[in-house]
């Protein structure tokens, strides 16, 4: 019943939304339902690959091979190539895994959060965004998954019959990690995959070689078009957001349990959840908009990605943003207002201390740089955009690093503090990762539409208005 | 009593239409004629549709409740088992059936659970995967992922009637009628000048 209510709410919206887009297009003007078709699917049938694309898969597979190295370093030797020692136990590992899903989550607030809440501007970004979720999500449980040390037990993780007895600890955050990280790729896998039947059944129908035919076909499972389809479709859709939508929020929630649960200073505190979340959209949109501009430029989708389009996605980026800044400073008022011993030296350690420059420069990406977004100008500015999106990622992996090493690098014992240093295979597995993600979402663009055809369709308005599509060639 | 009755010899009878509401009014015309076995097929969701056409509101919704309790019932269960009953571990002195730490993985598997009988059973119910259906038989049936909008008349119907049904399809300004074959042929109706 309840679904039902915001089925019919959501089509009474849409009438309401007609008028609001005559005055400002989702689509640009000129638009009608056969160009779109043939815009999003030439891109990947006809289309030749844009030279920047090819140079930028090319330097991505060099970065592909280095991540092959820098597992199978990690394989053959263990975790002792890392830089990891007693006091700072883990390091990058779980600093690459927070900014990693972090990243995916923006993927699953647009395709699903803002879909609920009629957001119809999503529906340009979401198969990218969703896209992107996904491979983040592959790169994050790499991570603790390689840093387990005999990583050929790693199913020894999910809890499954076994000649010892013995389960999983349920009360453990970590265990709390693998359901939420398993579910959440799950999800977002079926998500993703449900938005592009549709799509693909489109592909199917407009590729002209035999093999594609079958390709598409086959992923497109037989889709029809009908209407009891698209009724059943629509109501699977809707509620896969409405599960995703608190999905969303519970996995970045229990990532940071992995420290809030611990009695660690600068991990022990309550705010951590909701910050994390914040800060998880926050990397995320500055992800989609690092991606996005320069996949927008080279596939020409200026007509579709609307300068719009950008600018809500720096708002939001703005918001975040600021709910992020906002728990720096809590974390602050916390130490001090605590009056504990090792909670106030922490906080010194981490501003002053040793890593003073690692906070430093996390208070400027995250702090001060999206302060510029208060100006439209700057908004609606590409290149100064990308620019600020590139620091807000740099920003937010600080953000991670930060609370990982200065917690844990000066602990409650003196005798035990050391510093960390990263060593070569730090950097090529973190490098490698970002590698093989920008690697899959160009191979992704090359293989699948990248906007959602049938869901742009829905932004034009029919009602009354005959669409004109004589223009097209069939 | 459709058991026993002979197949039609043909599918049915499927109508063009360049735009969505003359598919629209075309659906609701032939519902007041009384059809009722019949199917919109669209490039995007058409919400308007679903009463035209007169579809009965689906019961995912209700799927979908069921797998999600089964998942949170199951699963939080489970961890009491286990942790409780199977193999009972003393963890930091905290008691057996600790039960505010299972919530976290009985929360994700009751998504887990739920989100998946909401795409298996919309996959499911809507018969797919079906790569081979009567309607593809139609030429220009691939436009229908693009931007043509069909109405099909399905035979099985019990007011159907081939010359009958065809004539009110065409004055109902489709592009135009054809048949649609149970087995690919050669289009009758259509004759190829595009």
């Amino acid at each position: 019943m309840l679904f039902h209510l915001i089925i019919t709410d959501k089509t009474v919206a849409q009438h309401d939304h007609i008028a609001e887009l005559e005055h400002q297009p989702l689509v640009a003007k000129g638009e009608s339902y056969g160009s779109i078709t043939e815009k999003i699917t030439n891109d990947v049938l006809e289309t030749k690959t844009p030279r920047s694309m090819s140079v930028t898969l090319a330097v991505t597979s060099m970065l592909l091979l280095v991540f092959v190295l820098a597992i199978g370093a990690v394989l053959l030797k263990g975790p002792g190539v890392w830089g990891n020692n007693n006091p700072v136990g883990w390091a990058f590992e779980i600093t690459n895994f927070v900014w990693w899903v972090g990243i995916g989550h923006a993927g699953t607030l647009i395709s699903a959060i803002l879909l609920l809440l009629h957001q119809h501007w999503r529906n340009a970004i979401n198969r990218f965004a969703e896209a992107m979720t996904l491979f983040a999500v592959m790169c994050a449980g790499l991570f603790p998954a390689l840093h387990t040390g005999r990583q050929w037990l790693d199913y020894w993780l999910f809890p499954y019959p076994n000649t010892m007895g013995l389960w999983v600890n349920f009360r453990s955050p970590l265990i709390w990690d693998v359901f939420a990280v398993s579910t959440y790729f799950t999800v977002s896998a079926m998500f993703w995959f449900v938005g592009l039947i549709p799509d693909l059944a489109a592909m199917r129908d407009k590729s002209k070689k035999h093999w594609q035919k079958v390709v598409y076909g086959v992923l497109a499972m037989g889709w029809r078009g009908s209407a009891h389809h698209w009724h059943r479709y629509e109501t699977s859709y809707l509620l896969l957001a409405g599960l995703a939508t608190p999905l969303v929020v519970s996995v970045h929630s229990v990532v940071s349990f992995d420290f809030a649960v611990s009695l660690v200073p600068g991990w022990h505190a309550t705010i951590f959840p909701p910050y994390f979340v914040a800060g998880a959209i926050y990397s995320g949109f500055a992800m989609v908009l690092t991606l996005m501009i320069p996949a927008r430029r080279w596939y020409k989708l200026e007509s579709f990605i609307t300068d719009r389009h950008l600018d809500y996605m720096a708002k939001v980026m703005l918001a975040t943003g600021l709910i992020v800044l906002y728990g720096y400073m809590c974390e602050l008022f916390f130490a001090y207002y605590s009056g504990s011993l090792y909670e106030m030296f922490m906080m010194k350690n981490r501003i002053f201390g040793p890593y003073w420059w690692a906070y430093a420069a996390l208070i400027f990406c995250n702090g001060l740089t999206p302060q510029f977004l208060w100006f439209k100008s700057v908004r609606t500015n590409v290149t100064v955009l990308f620019i600020i999106s590139l620091i807000v990622n740099v920003g937010m992996w600080l953000e991670r690093f930060v609370i990982v090493v200065t917690s844990l690098h000066r602990d409650f014992l003196p005798s035990s503090w050391d510093m960390f240093t990263p060593t070569i295979w730090d950097w090529g597995l973190y490098l490698g990762t970002i590698g093989f993600f920008v690697w899959l979402i160009f191979v992704f663009v090359r293989v699948m539409p990248m906007i959602s055809i049938f869901e742009i369709k829905h932004l034009l308005p029919w009602r009354g208005r005959i669409i004109d599509t004589s223009a097209d060639a069939n | 009593m459709r058991l026993f009755a002979k197949r039609p010899d043909i599918y049915g009878l499927m109508a063009e239409f360049d735009a969505p509401e003359k598919l629209l009014y075309a659906a609701e015309r032939a519902k007041s004629e009384g059809y009722h076995e019949m199917d919109a097929f669209t490039p995007f969701p058409m919400e308007e549709l679903t009463d035209a056409l007169g579809i009965r509101h689906t019961k995912l919704s209700l799927f979908v409740l069921c797998c999600g309790l089964a998942g949170m019932i199951g699963g939080f269960f489970f961890q009491y088992w286990a942790m409780a009953i199977d193999y009972p571990l003393n963890i930091g002195g905290r008691p057996f059936n600790s039960w505010p730490q299972f919530i976290p993985v009985t929360f994700e598997l009751t998504i887990l659970l739920a989100a998946s009988g909401a795409v298996i059973g919309m996959i499911f119910r809507n018969g797919l995967p079906r790569p081979l259906h009567p309607v593809f038989n139609v030429d220009r049936f691939e436009l229908a992922t693009k931007d043509k909008f069909f109405l099909c008349i399905e035979a099985i119907d019990p007011t159907f009637e081939q010359e009958k049904t065809k004539a009110f399809l065409e004055s109902l300004q489709p592009t135009y009628v054809t048949v649609v074959e149970h087995v690919r042929t050669k289009d009758p109706y259509h004759h190829d000048e595009d």
